[in-house]
């Protein structure tokens, strides 16, 4: 009982979405759009649960001096200097947006550049992992850097002043072959969904009810 | 002199005549298709060379009535050039009229009313019809081999080294004494990959238990912390060792994308796990978490059908599941004759589908070559064909 219940209800929900895929009458109709508003419901109620989980973990780190403690008790610090700004924001202005507030200044200059910094770090592990990726060890690696390099200068202006064939050959890899190779992929996932669906809602697939 | 007068009065009067703002012609007003009755698109012919006009016309007005002598009121504007519009503010059923005013820099010309049109609701969605009948077709294939399978057919599936690989993983985790670390990165319970993923979890979270190993699985959404956290109790079960399992292993950490990489990445330099996976979906922090990973020397297994993160799982990961592999996966650690029944299903497909692209490919190329001779009927059922797979 305690898994035919989930599962038939995973069935006639699976059953309703397929039907208003194809149906735009009502109640059809916007039954998913209904859906997707449950959802964020549910998402809104479960965040207090997420909430409840960090501090519980990390509270739990700080209470036994547990390795790199240190670093839990700056995150619930900043949790709670973030939360006491976002109240005081919101009961004196009854709105978090409002410019120069203290809730704004923590988004506007500790959240954003935060951000903005772990963004552009993305710089520096392109680079090693290019340099590793790019390595002529193999015919594959090998061709693989070659045609990194032609396809990276074809798309600067240097590389048509080097040769003017360089972009016309850089258009050709990225519209043919490499189209090619992700359309192929596109299809085997499109396929893979729809199976892994179908064995969703048929039953097959139970390991999400654990 | 009174000649030349009369003669210059003639001029302008034919000149003003033919410059004079003509209102749209052939004007259709018609329920929208496929919808639920929301709608009602309205078409009209724009004179041969609108810019080559000697008047200078700003756009349409379109008005609307619910008689033909009612009064008429707007209901949008359209810029000159456009020859059609959309009602989206109709109710399904009631009947309505429209007239089109082509407006000038001065003048305007208001065309007749045409209608009666009335928004109705569609039962089926014909513009999907092609999805449908694909979907039949692969619903029919799957529960062929599904029976198949029941019956005792033996079906051969590939090798799928990523998955081959938890197990060594796993155990050089456990030979090392460091902990494994699961992200599902920014999937949210609804994508189908994140599903596909907790059934990897499942058998990373048994492994883990029978050899004693501890598992972090950080989370980006409550919900999939909810879902990993009763998927790895139950599996910490299976091998009898409940008493491993740590509910704060499986712990939410933000739902703010850099601030989740962040955290990954604090978590995999402080506690240095022997075997990182990365298995959901991925956007730009694969990398930074891929790269970090790499750094710690981990045996690293990915998996995501985010096609653009895919290269970066390639570059710095051991072992990288492309797209379908990842949804393959639960059939694939099972070996339940059933499951591996629908995944014979799903390549029959793929084989239908790549025996149908080289046929077009050919049907297309015969049918140019016998277009320029003069014989456009194989181009013409090629182009139906196409058209018939890309709407919806």
């Amino acid at each position: 009982m305690k898994k035919n219940i989930p599962l038939v209800i995973t069935f006639l929900t699976g059953l309703v979405i397929v039907v208003t895929f194809f149906t735009p009458h009502q109640p059809m109709g916007s039954m998913q759009q209904r859906l997707l508003i449950w959802y964020s419901i549910v998402l809104g109620f479960t965040m207090l649960l997420g909430i409840d989980s960090l501090l519980r973990s990390n509270l739990k780190k700080i209470a036994g001096r547990q390795p790199g403690w240190i670093y839990a008790a700056a995150l619930v610090a900043g949790f709670l200097i973030t939360m006491a700004a976002g109240l005081y924001t919101w009961i004196g202005t009854k709105s978090l947006l409002t410019l120069g507030s203290s809730f704004m200044f923590i988004y506007t200059y500790v959240i954003v550049p935060l951000q903005a910094t772990m963004f552009a770090l993305l710089a520096f592990f392109i680079a090693s992992a290019a340099y590793r990726a790019f390595r002529a060890r193999s015919m594959e690696a090998t061709l693989l850097l070659i045609t990194a390099a032609v396809v990276m200068l074809g798309r600067v202006p240097v590389g048509a002043e080097l040769w003017d064939k360089l972009p016309v050959m850089q258009d050709w890899i990225m519209e043919v072959p490499q189209m090619a190779a992700k359309r192929g992929i596109f299809i085997g996932i499109a396929l893979g969904t729809v199976a892994m669906s179908l064995r969703v809602i048929l039953g097959l697939e139970r390991t999400y009810l654990s | 002199m009174k000649k030349m007068t009369a003669m210059a009065l003639l001029l302008l009067a034919c000149c003003s005549l033919s410059s004079a703002l003509e209102p749209p012609q052939d004007i259709q007003a018609a329920d929208a298709p496929n919808d639920e009755g929301q709608a009602i698109n309205l078409s009209w012919s724009l004179p041969p060379h609108p810019e080559a006009s000697p008047v200078p016309l700003k756009g349409f007005q379109i008005l609307r009535a619910e008689s033909p002598d009612g009064e008429f009121k707007e209901i949008g504007f359209v810029l000159a050039g456009k020859s059609g519009y959309s009602d989206t503010g109709v109710k399904t059923g009631t009947a309505y009229y429209y007239k089109i005013k082509a407006l000038g820099l001065s003048d305007s010309a208001e065309s007749q009313a045409v209608g009666p049109a009335t928004a109705t609701a569609q039962w089926f969605d014909t513009s999907r019809a092609n999805v449908l009948v694909l979907t039949i077709i692969l619903t029919f294939l799957l529960i062929w081999y599904i029976e198949r399978a029941k019956k005792g057919d033996q079906l051969y599936i590939r090798k799928i080294q990523g998955l081959d690989a938890i197990d060594e993983a796993v155990g050089r985790s456990t030979e090392l004494g460091k902990p494994v670390l699961y992200s599902f990165g920014l999937g949210e319970i609804r994508d189908i990959v994140t599903v596909a993923s907790l059934a990897i979890l499942r058998q990373v979270a048994v492994r883990c238990a029978q050899h004693g190993t501890e598992l972090l699985v950080p989370n980006w959404d409550p919900i999939v912390m909810a879902a990993a956290q009763e998927t790895v109790q139950q599996a910490y079960s299976e091998p009898g060792r409940p008493d491993l399992y740590k509910e704060g292993n499986v712990t939410f950490l933000t739902s703010d994308q850099f601030g989740y990489a962040a955290g990954v990445d604090g978590m995999m330099l402080r506690q240095k796990p022997g075997a990182v996976f990365f298995l959901g979906y991925f956007y730009a922090e694969a990398l930074l978490m891929s790269e970090t990973g790499h750094s710690i020397g981990a045996i690293q297994i990915a998996g995501t059908t985010a096609i653009t993160q895919l290269p970066f799982f390639i570059a710095s990961c051991d072992y990288t599941l492309i797209g379908e592999e990842m949804l393959a996966a639960s059939c694939y650690l099972k070996r339940d004759p059933q499951l591996l029944g629908s995944l014979k299903g799903e390549d029959l497909v793929k084989a239908f589908l790549i025996w149908g692209f080289a046929l077009m490919s050919l049907w297309a190329t015969l049918g140019i070559i016998l277009q320029k001779n003069g014989n456009p009927a194989m181009i013409n059922a090629f182009n139906f064909i196409r058209d018939w797979f890309i709407t919806g």
